[in-house]
């Protein structure tokens, strides 16, 4: 494993009585794409501020590159941050913004020419140095923030929500661009997003974070399949979550059936939860069905129909289907064992990671 | 109909304007060409602009408006960026304000008891062992007592435009490295300019024609215009003089006005 770059060690932060963070520890490899993943309020901009260095931790380590940076001021942390409404110097042109850093560390004037030039063409501004702030549009405006922290040269960019405040045609765009401009700077990303599709979609590593923990961490696919915990798999992505009973290793009960499924390591008897991704049901005439649905709503989402119905037991199932069905129709929905996903309630991470690779191979 | 309805609206500020600011200006410019004789001339204007008195006055006047800008911009600037930084905002503010609400007459007294030979000041001095000092009527005092008195006009509109500039600016600048002091110079002085044109604009011109402070605490060394005016209407009874210094006034009014106005386009990339 390569030595992390950024580390947290048991922070805490307490504002009053309310903990904002809760004994975080995470680890930042160079060279990768982060994500801290959460709803509003569950501490992941506290978290971007922190490393960045506005914030204090009432307890616990920051450390950057082995080096603890706690009472390190931010000009002096070799860290860069993309804020979430740009904070662009609007007395100052975009070519002045992006040289800000270089002029402020005494670079040659004919060094800022050159370093300025690159990284507008790295973020496709070329030639817009001229230009006032007030005349840019929303994406240009992010890409000149995101210029003028790049051109520090920083080990680590935090980029606190960026894409927020953008169109979500032009949202898609930026991700694909973020991510190819990070590839291309083989530099470290902490990027910070409520949106799941955004994380999904980037990051090599995504931290989940609810109540000022972090609940999950792991590549995009392994939270998407694995999630920990009802919350994970509520939050990221769309999932039919049942209550169901561990009968065995690889078998599991609910709606008073036995299935088979690809869980182990849970006691027998044990209530868990059942995870079924909507686009893993597929619709089957009832006779075929391994569980019978009512039909309730049905809409059409352009790439799919997203088809609500319910049980007997009045569980809601979410399905996603690329054919119409009729509503009010008694219908059969099948997968596969390996479209289960069983969680344990209140079960750690540590825990988690263990049980999953007893039996994982 | 809905016209005349708005037209109503407007009506006591058409009024007010037309009464007490049109009126006033219209009639110093209608007075300013009539001489003590009530005859129509242009030697009030030909008087200012050869005598040396006149110019010597305006040259003393423009040059202790300009010390007493500089010395208020100077103790009102640090002033309002610490009070935006204090938990109590509003409150510091309101006791910066607090002194507008005392008439200036009273204050001037204040300050000729504290500045008097046996005053507060001297008396302070004393006890270190300094012997008394002439404070009062000197220009020393003068420019103090009127940066004091104009210091609230030059605090609220910097503090507003410091409140204005976005903090995450200043984060923003200390992320790419910019120490506090390279911050304040590099972005929150060029983001207060507004506030302080403003400031300047408000104080400079009153500071013209202080002739009540330069008499009561200047002892009238320095005749500035506002004096010159005010010896005018009620001494010499030569109300068209007055009027023309009056115009003078209004003029170099717009003339700071339009020099302290630059449109927001124009801006100097080093």
């Amino acid at each position: 494993m390569n030595k992390p770059i950024v580390e947290l060690k048991n922070v805490y932060k307490k504002f009053n009585d309310t903990t904002i963070l809760n004994n975080i520890n995470l680890k930042l490899e160079a060279g990768q794409f982060y994500t801290l993943l959460g709803p509003s309020g569950s501490g992941k901009t506290t978290i971007l501020r922190t490393i960045a260095g506005f914030n204090d931790v009432t307890s616990g380590e920051v450390l950057f590159q082995g080096k603890k940076i706690n009472s390190i001021p931010p000009h002096q942390r070799n860290m860069n941050t993309v804020f979430q409404n740009y904070a662009l110097f609007p007395n100052m042109n975009v070519y002045e913004n992006v040289a800000f850093g270089l002029r402020i560390h005494k670079v040659p004037e004919a060094e800022i020419k050159q370093r300025v030039q690159e990284v507008l063409h790295l973020v496709q501004l070329d030639n817009y140095g001229d230009r006032e702030i007030s005349e840019l549009s929303g994406g240009q405006q992010q890409r000149v923030a995101i210029a003028r922290a790049v051109i520090n040269q920083p080990k680590v960019l935090l980029l606190d929500e960026p894409l927020s405040a953008l169109d979500a045609k032009l949202r898609k765009d930026m991700q694909y661009q973020l991510r190819s401009l990070q590839q291309r700077l083989g530099i470290t990303f902490l990027f910070v997003t409520h949106d799941q599709e955004e994380a999904l979609a980037m990051s090599d590593v995504i931290f989940v974070m609810n109540d000022g923990k972090i609940l999950q961490q792991g590549s995009p696919v392994d939270i998407y399949d694995e999630p920990i915990n009802h919350f994970v798999a509520h939050f990221i992505g769309e999932s039919n979550i049942i209550p169901g009973k561990m009968i065995s290793d690889f078998h599991v009960e609910f709606l008073g059936h036995t299935f088979e499924c690809s869980d182990a390591g849970i006691p027998a008897n044990e209530s868990v939860e059942v995870v079924i991704r909507p686009e893993d049901l597929v619709i089957v005439p009832v006779d075929q069905g391994k569980i019978k649905v009512k039909v309730s709503t049905q809409l059409f989402r352009g790439d799919y129909y997203e088809i609500i119905a319910f049980d007997q037991q009045d569980n809601e199932w979410l399905i996603h289907s690329t054919k119409p069905t009729i509503d009010d129709s008694i219908i059969g929905l099948t997968f596969e064992p390996d479209d289960m996903h069983i969680m344990r309630y209140n079960e750690d991470e540590h825990n988690f990671n263990q049980r999953l690779e007893s039996y994982e191979e | 109909m809905k016209k005349e309805f708005k037209f109503l609206y407007f009506a006591p500020y058409l009024l007010w304007l037309l009464l007490f600011v049109i009126a006033p200006v219209a009639l110093i410019f209608y007075y300013s060409f009539f001489n003590v004789n009530h005859q129509f001339t242009l030697n009030n204007y030909i008087t200012f602009f050869t005598s040396g008195t006149y110019l010597t006055m305006t040259a003393n006047s423009v040059w202790f408006a300009f010390l007493i800008t500089a010395m208020t911009l100077l103790i009102s600037y640090p002033m309002a960026y610490f009070i935006t930084k204090l938990k109590y905002r509003n409150l510091w503010i309101l006791l910066v304000i607090l002194p507008t609400w005392i008439n200036l007459l009273l204050k001037a007294y204040a300050f000729i008891g504290l500045f008097s030979h046996n005053g507060l000041v001297n008396q302070i001095f004393n006890f270190f062992g300094i012997p008394a000092q002439q404070l009062l009527f000197t220009n020393t005092s003068f420019i103090l007592v009127a940066a004091y008195i104009q210091i609230p006009f030059m605090v609220l509109p910097i503090y507003n435009s410091l409140l204005e500039i976005n903090p995450s600016l200043v984060q923003a600048s200390k992320d790419l490295g910019a120490t506090s002091w390279q911050t304040f110079k590099k972005i929150i002085i060029p983001l207060s300019i507004p506030g302080i044109k403003s400031g300047v604009q408000i104080v400079f011109i009153p500071s013209l024609s202080l002739f009540m402070l330069s008499r009561l605490i200047g002892g009238n060394k320095i005749i500035t215009l506002g004096t010159a005016v005010e010896e005018h209407f009620l001494t010499t009874m030569n109300w068209g003089m007055g009027s023309t210094i009056g115009v003078v006034l209004i003029i170099s009014m717009f003339i700071v006005t339009i020099l302290t106005h630059t449109s927001k386009k124009r801006r100097v990339a080093k």
